[in-house]
């Protein structure tokens, strides 16, 4: 009877895999398919559909767009969340928890509620709408990410360490130069990649907060309109899709060589999300 | 008393001011752009427009618009029922492979299969949902192959462009978000409690009924806080697959926004939604209180 069990609980996982990697596994087939449709049966292979994309520029800007916004979140983001990590990790402080909180609330909020909030402060104010106020924006909701992998990570420290280098005559400032920050570097990485992620892929905030420039989200949605494009929008996401497994798997890789390196016989729960 | 003089002490050593200090950045940029944006939306939601000019006169018309007007009661209230429907669909979907992974990988094993459950999730968000529009059409992916294995003669259509494509196409996109908090509580369960239910003579469903369901509800109730909240705040998903009848309220925030220049009544509608969704999200902690306490 139990031996029964485990084998329907495998089944119904092979079926879930299948559901979660579905629209994974149609996205390339349909961007080396020789077929201006989007449906089956699929009608032969072409590379044609990636060469059709640099001839596009406004894609190309809207990508060009998003690598600056992406990057420049990814920076902020970064900062912000170490200083947020470190003090939440290292410190006690009156509020400690009220702060912490406001910081991550953008975790449980509707996106949308973010977006028009913003807009409705950044239009009162006379800010002209461009690429840097969606920074601001993606800066807000990434953040909260950024802070929790970079919190585990300086938790993971062990505190003997940075007593030893101020026992041994470094300031507070040298030793966090030469201690901590190399032994946090992995989630620093970690939290730079998933931090440019979250912007490349973030559409409502995007949406409302872009001036005359569209990000690359903004500008597909523009395009799932017209069919006659939507094959060279396929090539294009599985382009991206690459970019993105490469990338996710860096930030997994660096986040766990981090628990490895600081390694207090952690367990290792939570993913890089 | 004790705890304030040391925490006090504390202070003048340099300990909490540095934290403090430290946080400052993060804090101030919270304040800014998430505290004062937050107010202003509040308040703006008291006052009204006509066409660019805003009246700052204080008003509930729109929340008697929000609350009364019948295609914003249609509206919230099928938003609701579509996001509860699809936190409902997404938790029961997931908790079975949470299950799997905790108690039937090997320890070595998990973060690589945590890892692999959050991989389809870095597919382009919007071309996601725009797959699962090609997948369950008429002529989609799903019908074809229903239909060249002979299980049915007729393509379906009641899965594309109303309100089971949008609980499916949801129940996708936040998996991981829902398998996560599920998997880290079944975690921390002791496996010798389940031990003990199974010399005590219990059978396997039972000690599951018993005992393991009910240690791993505060991850069942923070997955679906995590998903029923932001699904209301959705409007890609809807406005895709969902068809006409499948808006929810958040298309008719951005359309009030974006469109019909009525930003005051968007705002009351945004926190009309909040303050619902904030009320069912504490009834449902309330009545699961006893889940979370024991520990």
């Amino acid at each position: 009877m139990f031996n029964k069990r485990i084998n329907w609980l495998y089944v119904y996982l092979v079926i879930y895999l299948i559901f979660l990697y579905l629209p994974m596994f149609l996205l390339p087939m349909f961007a080396f398919n020789d077929s201006t449709t989007i449906a089956f049966p699929l009608k032969g292979f072409t590379f044609k559909w990636f060469t059709l994309l640099p001839e596009i520029d406004a894609m190309i800007q809207s990508v060009y767009n998003s690598l600056i916004i992406a990057i420049s979140t990814s920076i902020i983001a970064t900062t912000l969340g170490m200083c947020a990590a470190r003090a939440w990790a290292r410190y006690q402080f009156p509020g400690k928890s009220g702060i912490i909180g406001l910081i991550m609330i953008p975790l449980v909020l509707p996106e949308i509620v973010v977006a028009v909030s913003l807009l409705v402060v950044l239009l009162n104010f006379g800010v002209t709408l461009n690429l840097w106020t969606i920074v601001l924006g993606h800066v807000l909701i990434a953040t909260p990410f950024c802070t929790a992998i970079l919190t585990s990570a300086f938790l993971n420290l062990d505190e003997s360490l940075e007593e030893a280098s101020l026992d041994l005559g470094e300031t507070r400032f040298t030793t966090f130069r030469l201690v901590v920050l190399p032994l946090v570097t992995p989630g620093i990485i970690a939290s730079l990649i998933i931090a440019f992620m979250i912007s490349l892929d973030e559409f409502i905030i995007a949406f409302f907060l872009t001036g005359t420039e569209p990000t690359l989200p903004v500008y597909l949605y523009s395009q799932l309109r017209f069919p006659a494009k939507l094959p060279i929008v396929m090539s294009l996401g599985t382009i991206l899709l690459m970019l993105s497994l490469i990338l996710v798997t860096t930030a997994e890789y660096f986040r766990r060589r981090g628990i490895h390196k600081s390694s207090l016989d952690q367990k290792d729960i939570g993913g890089t999300l | 008393m004790n705890k304030k003089i040391s925490k006090f002490a504390n202070f003048l050593k340099g300990g909490s001011g540095s934290g403090l200090i430290l946080i400052m950045p993060p804090f101030l940029y919270s304040i800014l752009l998430l505290a004062v944006p937050l107010i202003a939306i509040f308040s703006f939601s008291f006052w009204s427009q006509n066409y660019l000019e805003i009246d700052r006169t204080f008003s509930l018309n729109n929340y008697k618009a929000a609350w009364t007007d019948i295609i914003y009661q249609t509206l919230m209230l099928r938003s609701l029922w579509v996001s509860a429907a699809s936190t409902f669909v997404t938790v029961v979907l997931a908790y079975p492979i949470a299950y799997y992974i905790s108690f039937y990988v090997p320890q070595g094993k998990k973060a690589l299969w945590i890892f692999l459950i959050t991989i389809p999730f870095w597919t382009s968000y919007l071309i996601r949902i725009f797959l699962w529009k090609v997948i369950l059409g008429y002529n989609g992916v799903f019908n074809s192959a229903l239909l060249t294995t002979g299980i049915i003669d007729e393509p379906l259509t009641f899965i594309l462009y109303n309100v089971n494509a949008i609980i499916i196409t949801l129940s996708h996109g936040w998996a991981p978000f829902a398998i996560l908090p599920i998997f880290v509580s079944l975690e921390r369960i002791d496996r010798s409690l389940m031990e003990a239910s199974n010399d005590l003579g219990e059978t396997p469903l039972m000690t599951f009924l018993r005992v393991t369901l009910p240690l791993s509800m505060p991850g069942v109730i923070a997955s679906s806080l995590i998903v029923f909240i932001p699904t209301i705040g959705d409007y890609i998903t809807p406005k895709l697959v969902g068809g006409s009848n499948g808006l929810m309220i958040a298309n008719m925030i951005q359309l009030q926004f974006l469109k019909a220049n009525n930003a005051p009544l968007g705002a009351a509608l945004a926190i009309s939604a909040m303050a619902i969704v904030g009320m069912i999200a504490i009834i449902f902690v309330l009545i699961n209180r006893k889940h979370l306490k024991a520990r």
